[in-house]
C-alpha cells in the first residue's frame, strides 16, 4: 500500500495476497531508487523481471506494424489464388494506397443487392482524356477473369514508369478498370453455387433468379441468342438494361463521352472477339479489328503457346444478342474486343488457381496490343 | 464446303468427335482432349443430315506436350432422333497407359469401404492426385453422354463431378455411379447428368446407364 501512493506510484501487476506470496510490480524510472530502498530496508527480496518495459512496447509494435504491412501491401498480395469479395475490395484499397496520383477508386453504383460497383481509375492527370474501359466478372463463375483483373490492375499500376507502352498509353489516355462487374453473383458463387452466371435479380413473373448481363444491352436486344425465359442462363431480362449492374456502365461511358476502347473479359474458350453478335452481317471496322485480334493472339500465343481462335461472335462463337461490345460499338467505341479466357474445356469454369498467374502473364500482351493500337488511332 | 477451323460450326463437330474419340479409348490412365482443329468441311447430304470432315489435334490430358493428330468424320441426322456417327482414326500410337490403369484398379480393389467423393474439382480447380484417375474416369465417360446427345446447335464439356460413388461388384469390372455437371456452351446451362459407369482394365469404359437430371431452378 505504502508502495502504490505518492511519492513511489508503483503499479502492481500482481497485487500482493498473502505473506510468503510474490507479488510483481511495474516501477516507473524516476522512483526506481526509492523503490529499491524501501524493499531492502524493509529486507523485502526482490528480482529484476523486465529491465526496460518501454523497450519491450517498442519492439512489439514494430513486430505489429511489419505484420500489418505484410497483409496490407500489393507487392505481398496472393496473386496465384482465388478470393473472396471482400478480400479484393480490401485489395483495392491497397493498391490506391500504393499508387496515389495514379490509381484512385470510384463508385459508379449499386449492384442488385446493394454491393458498390468500384471501379479503378488510372490517369497521370489531364481533364476527360480518352479512355479505356477493362470489365472482368461480368459472369460470376468465371473466376479466373477477376482474378485477371486484379492481376492486371497491379501490372498496369507497377509498370507504369517502367514499361514503354502501358507508360506511353497513361502519359495520353486513362484506364477505367471494374474487376467485379457482377457482385451479387460473385458472393452467390462464393456462398451457393459455383457455377452461378448471372445477376441476382428477382425475377417478377417466376422463381427463377437472374438476368444474364451479356444478354441485357441495348443492342439487338431481345434477338437471336438470348432467352426470354427467367430460368435461362441467357435470360435477357424484362428490358435493355433493366440490371443496375449493367445501367451503371451504360450511364457512366456515355456521360464521359471519351472511351475509345471496350475490353470485357469472359471465360472460356480461349477466343478473341468483336462485333458483331446480334447479326451476321460484319462489323463496318471488321477488317481493322480483325487484324488487331490476330496480332493479339499471336502475341498471346508466343508466351506458352496458348492457342486462341478469333473473329466476330457470330462467326466464332454463336449468335449473341444485347451483349457489351455489340452496345460499345453501336455508340461510337470502334475498339470493342471480348476476350474467352482459359482453358477449352478440360476444367472450364474451375480452373486450378495454379493457372492464374500464366493466364494474366500471356493475356498481357494481348491487352497491349490492342491499348497501343487504340493510342496510336485516335478518332 | 470448306469451312475456317475457327468457326463455330467446325468446333462444335471436333469437340463431339473428341468427346467421342476420348469415350472409345479412354481409361483412369488415359484421357485425351481436343487440342486444335487443323481443317474442317461441311456437307449438306440431302433427306440424311450434315457431315462433317475434320482433321484434328488431340493431346493426352496426363502429359500436355503428347500430341496425335486425327482424321474424323460426323455425321448429324436429320431431325436429331438419333445420335450422330461418329468415325475416326488416330495416327500413330497413344500413350501407353497400362501401368496408370493397373495401379488404379488394383488400388480400387482393394478398397475396404466403397469409394465416396465430392465436388471434383472443387471450387478453386484442385483435384487430389488420388481423385485424378476418378476424374479422368468421368471425363471418359461423359465422352459418351456428349456424343449421344449432341447436334450441330450443341458443345458439351464435363463442367464438374457433383457426386461419385463406387458400386461394389462380384466380378473384375469397377461400378461407379456418377452425377456431374455437363456445361452446354450455347445456351451456357450447367445440366446435371447422372452415369452408371463400368470399368475394367481390358475391357475399356462403358456407360451402362445415364439419364439426365432436373434443373435446380432457382438455385
Amino acid at each position: 500500500q505504502a508502495l502504490s501512493s505518492p511519492p513511489h506510484q508503483v503499479d502492481f501487476w500482481r497485487h500482493p495476497t498473502s505473506p510468503g506470496q510474490p507479488a510483481d510490480l511495474w516501477v516507473p524510472f524516476p522512483g526506481l531508487q526509492a523503490v529499491k530502498v524501501f524493499l531492502e530496508s524493509n529486507n523485502i527480496s526482490y528480482r529484476i523481471m523486465i529491465e526496460d518495459v518501454q523497450e519491450l512496447l517498442d519492439e512489439e509494435k514494430k513486430t505489429m506494424m511489419k505484420s500489418k504491412r505484410i497483409n496490407r501491401s500489393t507487392s505481398t498480395f496472393d496473386y496465384a489464388s482465388y478470393h473472396t469479395i471482400d478480400e479484393i475490395y480490401d485489395w483495392m484499397d491497397v493498391l490506391v494506397d500504393d499508387h496515389p496520383g495514379l490509381v484512385s477508386k470510384l463508385q459508379i453504383g449499386q449492384s442488385y443487392e446493394n454491393r458498390p460497383l468500384y471501379v479503378l481509375k488510372f490517369s497521370t492527370g489531364g481533364s476527360n482524356r480518352p479512355a479505356i474501359w477493362l470489365d472482368t466478372g461480368i459472369h460470376s463463375r468465371e473466376w479466373i477473369t477477376q482474378a485477371t483483373g486484379i492481376w492486371t490492375a497491379n501490372k498496369i499500376a507497377k509498370e507504369y514508369g517502367q514499361d514503354p507502352s502501358i507508360t506511353a498509353i497513361l502519359d495520353s489516355m486513362d484506364i477505367f478498370f471494374e474487376i467485379i462487374t457482377n457482385p451479387d453473383g460473385f458472393a452467390f458463387t462464393h456462398s451457393s453455387n459455383r457455377l452461378w452466371r448471372k445477376t441476382r435479380s428477382i425475377n417478377a413473373s417466376s422463381n427463377c433468379v437472374g438476368v444474364d448481363p451479356n444478354r441485357n444491352w441495348d443492342a439487338g436486344f431481345g434477338g437471336s441468342g438470348s432467352s426470354s425465359n427467367p430460368c435461362s442462363e441467357t435470360y435477357h431480362g424484362p428490358y435493355a438494361h433493366s440490371e443496375r449492374e449493367v445501367k451503371s456502365i451504360v450511364d457512366f461511358i456515355l456521360s464521359h463521352g471519351n472511351v475509345k476502347s471496350v475490353i470485357s473479359i469472359h471465360s472460356y474458350s480461349q477466343m478473341l472477339l468483336f462485333p458483331y453478335g446480334y447479326k451476321t452481317a460484319p462489323a463496318p471496322d471488321h477488317q481493322e479489328l480483325n487484324e488487331l485480334a490476330k496480332k493479339a493472339v499471336g502475341d498471346l500465343a508466343a508466351v506458352y503457346g496458348t492457342k486462341y481462335t478469333y473473329g466476330s461472335i457470330a462467326d466464332t462463337i454463336y449468335m449473341a444478342a444485347g451483349t457489351t461490345v455489340d452496345w460499345a460499338y453501336d455508340n461510337g467505341v470502334k475498339y470493342s474486343f471480348t476476350f474467352e479466357l482459359r482453358d477449352m474445356g478440360r476444367y472450364g469454369f474451375l480452373l486450378p488457381s495454379s493457372q492464374i498467374i500464366p493466364t494474366a502473364t500471356e493475356t498481357w500482351p494481348a491487352l497491349l496490343d490492342i491499348m497501343v493500337h487504340v493510342l496510336e488511332h485516335p478518332y | 464446303m470448306e469451312l475456317p477451323p475457327g468457326h463455330y460450326l467446325a468446333t462444335r463437330a471436333a469437340a463431339l468427335a473428341a468427346a467421342c474419340l476420348c469415350y472409345r479409348r479412354g481409361s483412369p490412365g488415359r484421357g485425351l482432349a481436343l487440342r486444335a482443329v487443323r481443317r474442317a468441311s461441311r456437307q449438306d447430304i440431302d433427306g440424311v443430315g450434315q457431315k462433317y470432315h475434320l482433321e484434328l489435334v488431340l493431346e493426352d490430358l496426363l502429359d500436355k506436350d503428347s500430341t496425335v493428330n486425327c482424321t474424323a468424320e460426323v455425321l448429324y441426322h436429320l431431325g436429331n432422333n438419333i445420335p450422330p456417327d461418329v468415325q475416326f482414326t488416330i495416327e500413330g500410337e497413344l500413350k501407353n497407359a497400362e501401368e496408370a490403369d493397373n495401379i488404379f484398379y488394383n488400388r480400387i480393389k482393394s478398397l475396404e469401404k466403397e469409394l465416396v467423393a465430392e465436388n471434383i474439382p472443387d471450387s478453386h480447380g484442385n483435384v487430389s492426385p488420388e481423385m485424378e484417375p476418378v476424374h479422368l474416369l468421368a471425363w471418359v465417360a461423359s465422352g459418351y453422354v456428349i456424343w449421344q446427345n449432341s447436334t450441330e446447335n450443341t458443345k458439351f464439356q464435363l463442367a464438374q463431378i457433383k457426386h461419385v460413388k463406387q458400386v461394389k461388384r462380384s466380378d473384375e469390372y469397377l461400378e461407379f455411379d456418377y452425377t456431374i455437371l455437363l456445361h452446354e456452351m450455347v445456351s451456357q446451362e450447367i445440366i446435371p447428368w447422372q452415369m452408371t459407369v463400368l470399368w475394367h482394365p481390358q475391357h475399356g469404359v462403358q456407360v451402362t446407364q445415364d439419364s439426365r437430371q432436373p434443373e435446380h431452378a432457382s438455385e
